[in-house]
Order: C-alpha cells, then sequence, then structure tokens
C-alpha cells in the first residue's frame, strides 16, 4: 500500500509526525495495540498448553465468520465473533477429557474442522460473487479504515477478555502446567479448558479484523514463544510477551505506513526474527531452556 | 457428467490426489502430525505465489518450496518430529511472507487481480488440462508408491519408535522421508483442493480411519478408501449444486465421513484411541499384525 505523502524525510520525527496525523493510522495504532495486548497474554498461555494448533484453527474460522456476514449483510464483527464463539464450543467438543492437548486423535480432529471452515468460508465468498479484494483483506488484513467505533468496541473486548484471565489466570496456569495434580486438587480443568478456548477465541476474532485470519497466529505464537525461552516465571514471561507484541506491532506498523508491502508481512516477519535472535542467544548462551522445564512437569 | 472433459479430467486427477492423501493422511493422523502437514499446505501456498511474483510456473515453487521446508522441518526437529511451537513460529511467518509475494503479484499483474491467490488457496480441479491432470496422476502414484513401499517399517515406527529402534529401523530416517512424501502430497493435493483445504483431505479420512478399526493395515486402505469416496461425491455434489465450489464440496463429505464416524464411535461406547500424543508412549498392536518377528 503506497500513500502519496508517504516518503521518508532526513528526520525521523519529521516523518512520525506526519505519520499521526492521518486519523487512520492513529486509529490503527491503537487498534495494534489493543490487539497486540490481548494476543500477547493470550498467547502465551496457548503455547504454555501447547494448544497452537486449536489457536491457528479458530484464527482461520475467522475467515468464514467474517465471509459469512458479508454474504448475509450483517457487519463483519458479528461474523468475526460468532464464528470464533462457535469454533471454540466445537474444539471444545471435539478435546476429549483427560486427553492430552495436541494429541494425535484430536489434533487431527481439529484440523477436519478448520478445513471445513475454510471450505465454509469459500463457498460463502463464492455465493458473494467474487470481491477478490475484499478476500484477501479478509485472509491477510487492513490496516486502512479502521474507524473509531472498531476501535472502541476492540477496546471492551480486549478489556473484558483480559479480566477474564487474570480472573481464572491462576488456576488456569495451575492446570496447564500439571493437569492431572490440578485435577487431583480439585480445579475444574474441563471447565477451564472451555472457558480458555472461548477466550481464546475472542481474541483471536477481535486480532483477526485487524491482521486478516491467517496472519493472527503470528502475533498469538511467536511473541509467546520469545517470551518462554526467556523466562520461566510466569508473570515476568506474560508481560514480556505482551512487550514483545507490542513491539512488532507498532515498529510493523510504521514501516508498512512507508512501504509498498503489506503490514502482515512487517509484522510476521519482525516478530519471527525475534524469536529466532532470541533462540540463538539462548542456544549460544547455552542455558537450559525455561520452556523444558515448564514441559517436564507436563509430559 | 462425464461428458464433459474437464469433469472427466477432474475424476482422473483427483482419484489419484485423493488415493496419495488418504494414504499419507493415515500415518499423518496416526503419527500426531496433523500441525505439520496444515504448516507445509501454507508453506505451498506461499511457495506458489513466490512463484506467481517471481513470474515462473507455479507449480515449480510449489513443489521445491513444499519439499525443501518439508525436508527442513524434517532434518531440524528432534527425532524428525518437529515441536508444536517450532512449527507455528516458522509458518506464521511463512504466511507473513505469502501476503508479501501476494501484494508483489497484485500489484504487477493487475487486472488478473488476485485469482491466483484464489486458485492457490481454494484449488481449482475443475480447471485442469490434460498436461496438468497426467502429471498430478503420475505424481500421486509416485507418492502412494513411495508410500507403500515404506508402509511396514513406517507403521512400526510409528506406532512404537523404541521397538522400531530396537529391532534396526532407521526411525530418524524414515520420519524425515515422511516429511519430503507429506510435502509431495501437500503440494499435489494443492492444485486439486488447494492450500487452506487439503488438511480436510489428510487428517479427515486419516481420523475417519483410525475411529472405525484398530487394525494398522485395514486403516490404512480404509484412509484411502474414505478419502476417494469424499472426492468423487464432492465432485459429483458440486456438478449438480451449481454454486458448490468442489473443494468446499470435497471436503465437506470428508468432514461428514469423519463426524459419522465419530459418533458411530461414540455410540459404541468407545473412547477414541487412547491416542499417542507426540512425545508420550504410543499403543502397541500386536507385533504379528505388522508382520514383524516378535523381539
Amino acid at each position: 500500500m503506497t500513500l502519496p505523502l508517504a516518503g521518508l524525510s532526513p528526520n525521523p520525527v519529521v516523518d512520525l509526525e506526519q505519520m499521526v496525523e492521518f486519523p487512520f493510522m492513529v486509529n490503527a495504532l491503537w487498534a495494534g495495540t489493543i490487539v497486540a495486548a490481548t494476543a500477547g497474554a493470550i498467547g502465551w498461555f496457548m503455547v504454555l498448553r501447547r494448544q497452537t494448533f486449536a489457536g491457528h484453527t479458530l484464527s482461520v474460522i475467522a475467515f468464514p465468520g467474517a465471509a459469512g456476514a458479508t454474504l448475509a449483510g450483517l457487519p463483519l464483527a458479528l461474523g468475526y465473533f460468532g464464528a470464533c464463539g462457535l469454533g471454540a464450543l466445537v474444539l471444545a467438543a471435539v478435546s476429549r477429557p483427560g486427553g492430552k492437548p495436541g494429541g494425535a486423535g484430536e489434533s487431527a480432529a481439529i484440523g477436519t474442522v478448520q478445513a471445513f471452515g475454510l471450505g465454509l468460508g469459500y463457498l460463502f465468498v463464492v455465493l458473494y460473487g467474487g470481491q477478490l479484494s475484499s478476500l484477501e483483506a479478509l485472509l491477510f488484513g487492513t490496516f486502512l479504515g479502521i474507524t473509531t467505533g472498531q476501535v472502541q468496541t476492540l477496546l471492551w473486548i480486549a478489556l473484558a477478555v483480559l479480566l477474564a484471565l487474570a480472573a481464572i489466570g491462576r488456576p488456569l496456569l495451575f492446570a496447564s502446567v500439571d493437569g492431572a495434580v490440578a485435577r487431583a486438587a480439585g480445579v475444574p480443568t474441563r471447565l477451564l479448558e472451555f472457558a480458555f478456548l472461548l477466550l481464546l477465541g475472542l481474541a483471536v476474532a477481535a486480532t483477526a479484523e485487524i491482521t486478516g485470519a491467517l496472519l493472527v497466529f503470528s502475533l498469538l505464537v511467536t511473541p509467546a514463544a520469545s517470551a518462554q525461552r526467556l523466562t520461566a516465571r510466569p508473570g515476568w514471561g506474560l508481560a514480556l510477551s505482551v512487550a514483545i507484541a507490542l513491539l512488532v506491532t507498532w515498529v510493523g506498523l510504521t514501516i508498512a505506513f512507508f512501504s509498498p508491502y503489506p503490514v502482515g508481512f512487517w509484522v510476521t516477519s519482525l516478530s519471527f526474527g525475534l524469536y529466532v535472535l532470541v533462540r540463538l542467544g539462548a542456544d549460544t548462551l547455552g542455558r537450559a531452556t525455561p520452556r523444558t522445564a515448564l514441559a517436564a512437569e507436563t509430559t | 457428467m462425464f461428458a464433459h472433459e474437464f469433469m472427466r479430467n477432474a475424476y482422473l486427477a483427483g482419484t489419484f490426489v485423493a488415493l496419495a492423501c488418504g494414504l499419507v493422511g493415515y500415518f499423518v493422523v496416526l503419527r500426531g502430525q496433523v500441525f505439520a502437514g496444515d504448516a507445509l499446505s501454507h508453506v505451498a501456498f506461499t511457495g506458489a505465489l513466490a512463484a506467481a511474483a517471481a513470474g515462473v510456473d507455479i507449480r515449480l515453487g510449489l513443489f521445491v518450496v513444499t519439499l525443501g521446508v518439508a525436508a527442513g522441518m524434517g532434518l531440524l526437529g528432534r527425532s524428525a518430529r518437529p515441536d508444536d511451537v517450532v512449527i507455528g513460529s516458522v509458518f506464521a511467518w511463512v504466511l507473513g511472507l505469502g501476503a508479501l509475494f501476494l501484494s508483489i503479484f497484485t500489484v504487477s499483474a493487475s487486472g488478473s487481480n488476485g485469482t491466483a491467490a484464489v486458485r492457490v488457496l481454494f484449488g481449482s480441479i475443475l480447471g485442469l488440462s490434460p498436461t496438468d491432470t497426467r502429471l498430478a496422476v503420475a505424481l500421486a502414484l509416485l507418492a502412494a508408491a513411495g508410500l507403500l513401499g515404506l508402509a511396514r517399517p513406517l507403521l512400526l515406527s510409528s506406532l512404537d519408535p523404541e521397538v522400531a529402534r530396537g529391532l534396526g529401523v532407521p526411525v530418524r530416517g524414515l520420519g524425515i522421508v515422511f516429511l519430503v512424501l507429506l510435502g509431495l502430497v501437500a503440494a499435489e493435493a494443492t492444485q486439486a483442493v488447494g492450500a487452506l483445504l487439503l488438511l480436510g483431505l489428510l487428517a479427515a479420512p486419516g481420523a475417519t480411519a483410525r475411529l472405525l478399526t484398530d487394525r494398522p493395515w485395514r486403516g490404512l486402505w480404509l484412509s484411502a478408501a474414505v478419502a476417494v469416496g469424499s472426492m468423487w461425491s464432492g465432485l459429483a455434489l458440486s456438478y449438480e449444486v451449481a454454486s458448490l465450489p468442489a473443494s468446499t464440496a470435497v471436503v465437506g463429505v470428508a468432514a461428514c465421513a469423519f463426524a459419522l464416524a465419530g459418533a458411530w464411535d461414540s455410540v459404541r461406547g468407545r473412547r477414541l484411541r487412547r491416542s499417542p500424543s507426540p512425545a508420550g508412549p504410543a499403543p502397541r498392536p500386536p507385533l504379528g499384525s505388522l508382520g514383524w518377528p516378535r523381539p
């Protein structure tokens, strides 16, 4: 995406000032901030619980939701949230009690749900009759044309998700690290799993509006994976995950503003680059990776 | 229906692609590598778009990139079963690259705006030329033959890597070869049902077979049969219902087969198999049923 006024001047401060003069860019930055904070926090739990595949499936299910809403003439947000909520219910239903997240049977079921959802999405797009550019926006996102109203909706949803996450955070952490012991201690792990999937669905739906269905995943998984490489402490890890997500979103949006290439590419590349650096750094330092310390208890 | 040449081509290519998908898919489910299959399907998308952006034949990018990433995933992962989080991080980035190539491609080829991307994402089985069809059949046969040739040691090393290693089966090497075969099938099936939907042809038939039978060989053939059946009925459905795209119909039928198998399974009151988690212990089928001597 190229803008008429976009072009770098020798003074970066002037450039940034120029950037925030555009109302759509201010909205995009706000939306990006809200989305990154939510995705960073939820993603940390997702990576800890080894539910990356479920997270990815929920994020692509946003696509049929959006396509279906477009077809039915409903507001897009309704489609996103409806589909992701429904997807969370279906995923909770196919995951077996006592089964490990990521087990073979469960992942096959998740994969089937995902492919079916995408098939439906394609059907909706075909029924809608073309409009391929909007298909691209649904899948890969756009940061243009985010309205102030959308930012407000996002803010309320993000607050609700984060508050709910804070409320169930402690038992969820317990259940995620050691499900069997948590169950024995009377923690309702099944209920928690369901609640978590629902929160994940909500967060994904909020994120998908900005980054597109296919790229949500980069904000969910990569910052959290980097954070878990860096520290094993839950508090620090969560904060770090959110901080990395915020950083890559801000920098990604800024670069995308001045470059002809899509924002999704910049955000994913930045977060992946950071992840590679963290991994290389951790490996050269030869530290026992914190992730394995946590995983050792779960397996 | 068979009076149309495109339908004959679709059935011919579809049958063999589905056969390969069903065979490979059974092992994908058995080995708990559905997520890897998912990642490879997205890699296929990026590869095809990279080729489109560079102006070369889409198939070239599709096969080179998918096979390369499959081999890389096998080589990097411990015991050739790469970690979920690693796969996730890598393919989130690969998708981002896909978005980049898409934007380069749409800018450079304005007019044909996005149709190539849609073909890659959602397949174009009804638009195959006779040459495409022959190529698809040949590659699918190659993949199926390779897989069947490896099936015996692969079954053993999927179900019980410890015992397989004890018997001198090269478990790690097999894992890498399997991922490369998976990459081949993924690239192949991308042409038929599209990068986003091929997961349905990989996971659903294999999972259906796993629900219906415990016996590995019977499961393998059942999975292939479910995949081919879904392809046939999906194609017929999309022919009858004009607005229904072929890939949606195929994946829809496969998902229904899985749902029915799941319902039948829970009616029988059995749990889904004590499924092996990627790291956990695998169930031990009687070794005799695999044709191996008891250690």
